[in-house]
């Protein structure tokens, strides 16, 4: 019950969540095999997240997602990008991008070492939660050409 | 032994930066030329320009008598059109007695301190933005020069090295969009050069004139960095890396801006 109830809260209030321990993964190939929460994630939700403009995805990237009117162009479209890379592949790329592009500027969505300068509000959290992650990754795997 | 040393070097190497391609001379681009026709013709017709306001504020500040001193700008300065004519294209300048770069608007706030005895305007107000704005439209036209002052050379180095930095929850410097991406899209608004020509600007979506300094903020906010303090030596030092980086350019103030 007391565990719900500071999920709750951590969900109300993400700007107020104590810092927390990322979830271990492991890297095999260039891809994170194993779900980061040990669950699938659902595209439905993942869908949301990344028409969302504070998830980030659509600033850079565009996507087919017609009622998105303002979408970015500094990164590949997301049409199709579920031909293109594996779910682990995905997984790795909102994870850690850096990991197999040092001068990518694909920001690393789940890491919180080795930032600079960090804002107040976000210093020690990760630009996405591990269910979130899962989710968007579920999402980008349905989209195939 | 040996592969554990190589791994080092391995991994020193990934940890340098990587420098992008600085913008070539011939390709730089004021934000003027990204804008919409509408804010173009807004920013060209001194009657649709909401700038313009600010530089007739600051016209009257600049004959003004202010502090205990009792003098107006115009009275040591006399007629801005001649004295103040190519001044703000060559800000931030060094100033020798505090042995470092000041900016236009510290500039300004050091004249009211020093010679007209009053208290300095607070950051982004009215009547600072005003009056630089003011003083930088009397060299609109004028090409920049800041940076042929050899002694500016360790701080432009240094904005340069801040502007090459990746910083904040987002991890991206500067040149990741202002050099590499510059003809790109975010979110559907053009990426730009980040050349700053025209500052003061009026900013259509501040609904108001603002400085460089406010602007830089906005865009380390963005990336989800702690800004840099109004004033701070690091805020001066990105204003003359980017002034340095513009040389040459026409200065616009006071520019439009989506």
């Amino acid at each position: 019950m007391a565990a719900i109830a500071c999920c709750f809260l951590a969900a109300a209030l993400p700007h107020v969540a104590v810092a927390q321990a990322l979830a271990s993964y492991s890297i095999a190939g260039d891809g994170i095999a194993e779900s980061l929460t040990g669950q699938p994630g659902d595209a439905v939700r993942g869908r949301a997240l990344v028409a969302d403009r504070s998830s980030t995805c659509i600033l850079c990237h565009a996507a087919p997602l017609p009622e998105v009117r303002f979408q970015g162009d500094l990164a590949p479209n997301l049409a199709g990008v579920g031909s293109r890379w594996s779910v682990p592949q995905l997984r790795l790329r909102l994870v850690d991008a850096s990991k197999f592009k040092s001068d990518t500027i694909m920001p690393s969505y789940y890491r919180v070492d080795g930032l600079t300068r960090v804002g107040r509000n976000w210093q020690g959290k990760p630009i996405l939660g591990a269910e979130q992650i899962e989710d968007i990754v579920a999402y980008l795997a349905t989209l195939r050409d | 032994m040996r592969l554990c040393a190589a791994a080092f070097i391995f991994a020193a190497l990934g940890a340098l930066p990587v420098l992008a391609a600085e913008i070539p001379a011939a390709d730089r681009r004021s934000g003027y030329s990204f804008m919409s026709s509408d804010s173009k013709a807004m920013q060209d017709d001194d009657t649709a320009n909401p700038g313009m306001l600010a530089v007739l504020e600051g016209e009257t500040l600049w004959q003004t008598k202010q502090g205990d001193a009792g003098k107006a700008c115009a009275d040591c300065h006399g007629d801005a059109a001649t004295s103040m004519k190519g001044v703000a294209a060559r800000y931030p300048a060094f100033d020798a007695a505090l042995g470092r770069p000041v900016d236009l608007e510290q500039r300004i706030n050091i004249c009211r301190r020093d010679h007209q005895q009053a208290s300095p305007f607070p950051n982004e107000s009215h009547e600072l933005l005003a009056l630089a704005t003011y003083v930088a439209q009397q060299s609109r036209g004028q090409p920049i020069t800041t940076g042929d002052d050899s002694a500016l050379a360790p701080f432009i180095a240094k904005g340069r090295e801040l502007f090459m930095q990746r910083q904040g929850q987002l991890n991206l410097a500067c040149t990741n969009c202002h050099d590499d991406n510059w003809d790109k899209h975010l979110a559907g608004s053009a990426v730009t050069q980040g050349q700053p020509t025209g500052y003061p600007i009026y900013r259509l979506e501040w609904q108001a004139m603002g400085s460089l300094q406010r602007r830089i903020r906005g865009c380390m906010t963005g990336v989800r960095a702690q800004a840099f303090d109004f004033g701070s030596p690091e805020m001066v030092a990105l204003e003359l890396y980017l002034m340095s980086r513009a040389h040459g350019m026409p200065l616009e103030t006071p520019a439009v801006r989506p």
